[in-house]
């Protein structure tokens, strides 16, 4: 991801370049305008398909009252209001919010304390062995690691036997089962599972920096915070926007986690959209409220989204 | 993908709105779904004689439950021209893919059911009526197949949809170890003596009730339990039924709702009930870390493997001495697909789980559960002094005060889902009065209702 980033510009560069071929174009018939379409058809043909195919049907499914398998019955913009009007269907928006922090912020701002602290053992094996433990929860499927976690949440796991362990068994709980601390516990998952993704993007981002920027800080007697703040956090500033839009994405469309810890229990305290629109679909048979509900998710996501892209863009130093 | 998000040149976007376009109109020129306006004949006629020509049944069942691989088993033994084409699901699963499966062409001929009132208005079940006619399946006792039968949008009378792979009956179990330590020499009678068996638990240092109560509420158990003693039993089920009229609102209810949450308070279900599972209950109860538990005669031979000779069960007790037992007792339902290439067969095999003797003893011995049937016919008798031949007992006695009712999660499709298990979790966690949980079930049951 972060290769392509960086490759980008320069591709632009050569095109722009480029002179004026002089010889003749060794597939004379690949220079009729629209030739290049062929090429990319059969890509086109799976995204229709496959992507923009079941998008308009989940608008066109939103317009209607249907259990999925009888006759629709034209309801307009029925199902949005229910969706903006419903106090629980809001609560569930709200939960995925809430999640942004622990799926989000924390994942960024650990992952920038973490890969300033291993950046400068990132070659040699042991780099690598730290790269790769880092990187671990990423490539653990979700639904084992809401597993394991679920153990270790438990009354009786692991957590709750340190926590009595060290005298404070006061405040041992079933995690995952608490009011309180249902949701808190699920983003620690989460959190969990992103931080490698963005320690390790940070670190490559890192690396990219050119060293002399370090140097000339300190020759200005910059210190460790001072040289994070002037050189290191504003080079980042890409990795950092990637890192936000892909974990932001994965709070608001969370499911996996959240089915196998909690079942979006207990109450509604943990239930999150994606799940919700799974149950409205396949277990009470609304799907055109549950296609509504995936709009404005979509909606969400992309007004979430879009505004980092602009600000981590910004102009290039 | 930094570019790829906001970057996006005009032409690209001239572009996927054409293809946009192109999708809209390819695709949303009609409404989804289509009408599948009744086909079906409930008079036409219908064949009982198997025939010699090779069948294969596809059966659709659920994962876990052995007992319907273990009738197919030997149904094929005794028929060696039919074959069965097992597909096995998580119930939840099958609730959940049970109309699209059975809308598609390869739609299965026998299929484990959740509740049928969507799937026959929507036209995917086969109406066993003619079959019900040509086999006599009125010697059976009525009320065995009244949750089977389904009218103009209400259950329990009406056209017949299905039958039982064994007929479930529920109580408490408990743990005769712990049940000795605490003093409780024989099941309660009453619904105060319970209470007291499960105040000595607690002050005895047992944990009272080991239940359920994550992804599904399993506090629904003792819940409905209770309800079905503090009122007209009829009254649940004509709620569970749909019967016009019928609320949840009831005194029965909330005196049900109100006994719950001063359990919770008292800590009779453990601190993490929000947090235990169905599998985490019974591995709990199994290690002896509870006095009872709310749960099916499906676990029986399951418990009696795993703890033998140290488990006990009985029908929730009545709340005055030598009142009605009432219990909820549901078929394991099996229905037959609308578009099943070999209903005569399928009918033929539902036909004979009921009446073949081989068939009545798997029923028990694999199923745990009353064969059903013909009243005249002996019930296959379990292993004495098992669990088994406890819950066996108790379903015949049962049958004989005529106290089954359905689960009230059976009403309609989402009320345990979006209704009962979430209130049910803030009820024991002080979130949710006793008051708001009865309103809260009977609003969702209203909502579903009218659309």
């Amino acid at each position: 991801m972060t290769s392509a980033l960086g490759s980008a510009p320069t591709g632009r560069d050569d095109r722009r370049a480029r002179p004026t071929p002089t010889r003749a174009h060794p597939f004379p018939w690949a220079r009729a305008a629209g030739t290049g379409w062929l090429y990319v058809l059969p890509a086109l043909v799976m995204y229709a398909v496959f992507v923009l195919r079941p998008l308009v049907l989940t608008l066109q499914y939103s317009l209607y009252d249907w259990n999925g398998i009888g006759v629709a019955r034209w309801v307009g913009l029925d199902n949005y209001l229910t969706v903006f009007t419903d106090s629980d269907l809001l609560k569930i928006i709200g939960n995925a919010m809430v999640l942004i922090v622990f799926f989000s912020f924390i994942p960024v701002a650990l992952g920038l304390l973490v890969a300033s602290m291993v950046r400068r053992i990132t070659t040699g094996a042991f780099g690598t062995v730290v790269r790769t433990i880092l990187f671990l929860p990423q490539v653990i499927p979700l639904v084992a690691a809401g597993i394991a976690w679920s153990w270790l949440l438990s009354s009786n796991g692991l957590v709750n036997q340190a926590l009595r362990a060290v005298g404070l068994g006061g405040v041992a709980r079933a995690w995952l089962g608490d009011f309180d601390t249902a949701l808190p516990a699920v983003g620690v998952i989460g959190a969990w599972v992103l931080l490698g993704l963005c320690t390790i993007l940070l670190v490559t981002g890192m690396s990219k920096i050119d060293p002399a920027l370090y140097e000339a800080a300190r020759l200005d007697g910059a210190g460790p915070v001072r040289e994070f703040l002037a050189v290191t956090l504003p080079s980042l500033r890409q990795e950092i926007g990637v890192c936000l839009t892909v974990t932001i994405i994965a709070a608001l469309a969370s499911f996996d986690i959240v089915y196998i810890s909690t079942s979006g229990g207990p109450g509604l305290q943990t239930t999150v959209p994606g799940l919700e629109i799974y149950r409205l679909a396949f277990s009470q048979r609304q799907v055109g409220l549950a296609s509504a509900l995936a709009v404005v998710l979509m909606l969400l996501v992309l007004a979430c989204v879009l505004p980092i892209q602009r600000l981590s863009r910004g102009e290039k130093p | 993908m930094a570019e790829l998000l906001t970057k996006f040149p005009r032409r690209r976007t001239v572009l996927l709105a054409s293809l946009l376009a192109v999708g809209m109109t390819a695709t949303a020129c009609s409404a989804p779904g289509e009408d599948r306006s009744s086909t079906q004949k409930s008079d036409a006629a219908v064949k009982t004689e198997l025939g010699t020509d090779p069948i294969t049944l596809e059966m659709y069942a659920e994962t876990g439950f052995p007992l319907a691989k273990a009738l197919a088993d030997e149904f094929s033994k005794q028929h060696s021209n039919v074959k069965f084409n097992i597909r096995e699901d998580q119930f939840t699963v099958i609730v959940e893919n049970a109309p699209r499966v059975m809308a598609s062409d390869n739609s299965p001929d026998i299929i484990r059911l959740p509740t049928m009132v969507d799937l026959v208005k929507d036209d995917l079940l086969k109406n066993l009526d003619p079959y019900f006619t040509a086999y006599g399946w009125d010697k059976f006792p009525a009320s065995q197949l009244m949750q089977l039968r389904v009218g103009e949008n209400t259950r329990g009378t009406g056209s017949l949809y299905g039958m039982g792979l064994g007929y479930s009956v529920t109580g408490v179990f408990y743990n005769k170890k712990l049940a000795s330590q605490i003093g409780m020499t024989q099941p309660p009678a009453t619904v105060a003596e319970f209470e007291e068996l499960l105040a000595k638990a607690k002050t005895g240092g047992v944990q009272p009730i080991m239940q359920f109560n994550k992804n599904t509420a399993g506090i629904n158990f003792p819940h409905q339990a209770l309800q079905n003693q503090f009122g007209d039993p009829t009254q649940v089920a004509d709620w569970i039924f749909q019967k016009p009229g019928a609320t949840f609102d009831t005194p029965a209810a909330l005196k049900a709702t109100q006994t719950i949450q001063k359990w919770a308070q008292a800590g009779y279900f453990t601190k993490d009930a929000n947090a235990l599972d169905y599998a985490g209950m019974v591995g709990e109860f199994q290690k002896g870390n509870g006095l009872f538990m709310f749960n099916g005669d499906w676990e029986s031979a399951n418990l009696d493997k795993s703890m033998p000779g140290n488990v006990g069960f009985f029908l929730f007790p009545t709340e005055s001495p030598g009142g009605k037992h009432v219990a909820m007792s549901a078929p394991n339902t099996f229905g037959v697909s609308a578009k099943a290439k070999n209903p005569d067969a399928a009918a033929y095999f539902l036909n004979w789980v009921h009446t073949n003797a081989k068939a009545r003893e798997i029923s028990v011995t694999v199923g745990g559960s009353s064969p059903g049937g013909p009243s005249d016919l002996p019930v296959p008798s379990a292993a004495p002094n098992t669990v088994l031949a406890e819950t066996l007992k108790a379903s015949q006695q049962l049958g004989t005060e005529n106290g089954a009712v359905d689960f009230t999660a059976n009403a309609t499709g989402g009320i345990f889902a979006a209704a009962i298990t979430p209130e049910m979790q803030k009820l024991i966690a002080g979130q949710q009065t006793p008051e708001g949980y009865v309103k809260a079930v009977q609003a969702e049951y209203q909502k579903e209702l009218s659309r």
